[in-house]
């Protein structure tokens, strides 16, 4: 009877370990994305839209999964320093420039998280440290 | 069974006379006013002379030249905006967008969009942003003029104040309104551009303003 109890016990246990590991990951990236929004509320949805839709060929979509996977380490250098140059979005090429925007590390994340995992995305969560070795190589 | 009839006809009646009120429903005319009396076939009249858009003459992103009186007849939407633009302006034309692809077919109507920053937004410029932003034909003007008339025509009469200011992002601090003139170039409306919901209620109005009848057009 109590090596019954013990037994349920530690099985109990090892799932409210287990589950409070994963939450903790979810939690990250909740803290993260909702963060995120915020920051793409108040510098990026003017030019890019509320639904990161863009603006005809004046202003990319932020929808181009592939974009933001292959150009992941660059986009925080492309935020923090602004781009410009021709660059191609969802097979239309886009010419104009995106003014710099002076964020710091956590919030660059922040919003690189928010705009990876909306719009259609579904990237991982992009955490203050990636983004601060990113920063790091900027060219 | 006689009481739900009466008041579902009840219902239905105060329905349809909500609805006849509505599309009957006029637009201010803003701006000041004043009496005029003349005499007419030996009567004396009384008028109302309303507040009007003065003649102007500016160009546009084909390098034509625009004037008050190539907008004879027409109802036009006004904004003031410029291409390098970082704050509003892309909100305002991705609004400006919705009331453009709603009445670009149809006749006797304009939007006219002002740089208020000529000296960069050249008419090639202009005629630039105006491809990307897909804008093609005559009935989404993107003007060019002199600076001074610019900044008048916008704070006198469009009643829209512009700026320029080196601390504000881009150069400059502008509101971003739109002003509904009817086709006596008189202010009916004015909405902020930033905001889906007033545009929503722009393109209403102006199909108000279309469905206006003529005997009101002739002053």
């Amino acid at each position: 009877m109590s090596w019954k109890l013990a037994g349920s016990l530690v099985v109990f246990v090892v799932t409210l370990l287990i589950a409070a590991c994963q939450s903790d990951e979810s939690l990250e990236f909740k803290r993260y994305y909702s963060s995120g929004a915020l920051v793409y509320q108040q510098h990026c949805q003017n030019c890019h839209g509320v639904n990161g839709e863009g603006l005809s060929a004046l202003i990319p979509p932020l929808s181009d999964s592939t974009y933001l996977r292959k150009n992941i380490t660059a986009l925080p250098c492309y935020i923090k320093n602004g781009l410009k140059g021709q660059i191609t979005i969802k097979g239309k090429t886009f010419e104009d420039a995106m003014p710099a925007n002076d964020l710091s590390p956590v919030e660059i994340a922040q919003v690189l998280t928010y705009v990876s995992n909306s719009f259609g995305n579904k990237l991982n969560t992009i955490d203050e440290q990636s983004v601060q070795k990113s920063l790091a190589n900027c060219k | 069974m006689r009481n739900t009839l009466i008041i579902g006809l009840s219902a239905i009646l105060l329905w349809s006379a909500c609805k006849a009120n509505s599309d009957k429903k006029t637009l201010p005319i803003y701006g000041n006013r004043e009496p005029v009396t003349k005499t007419v076939d030996g009567k004396q009249i009384t008028d109302t002379i309303y507040q009007t858009i003065p003649p102007f003459k500016f160009i546009n992103q084909y390098g034509d030249s625009v004037s008050s009186k190539t907008l004879n007849g027409d109802i036009y939407v006004v904004d003031f905006f410029f291409t390098t633009c970082p704050s509003i302006c892309p909100i305002m034309h991705r609004n400006m967008l919705k009331v453009y692809e709603t009445f670009k077919n149809t006749g006797n109507f304009k939007i006219i969009s002002h740089t208020i920053d000529p000296k960069h937004d050249s008419v090639p410029v202009l005629k630039k942003y105006a491809d990307k932003l897909g804008i093609t034909g005559n009935t989404w003007w993107f003007l060019q003029g002199k600076k001074e008339d610019i900044y008048n025509i916008a704070e006198k009469n469009y009643l829209v104040a512009v700026k320029q200011d080196s601390s504000a992002s881009g150069g400059y601090i502008h509101a971003g309104y739109f002003v509904l003139i009817d086709k006596q170039k008189r202010i009916r409306g004015s909405y902020d551009g930033t905001d889906p919901k007033q545009v929503d209620q722009l393109i209403a109005d102006i199909k108000t303003l279309q469905a206006e009848p003529d005997q009101m057009i002739v002053q």
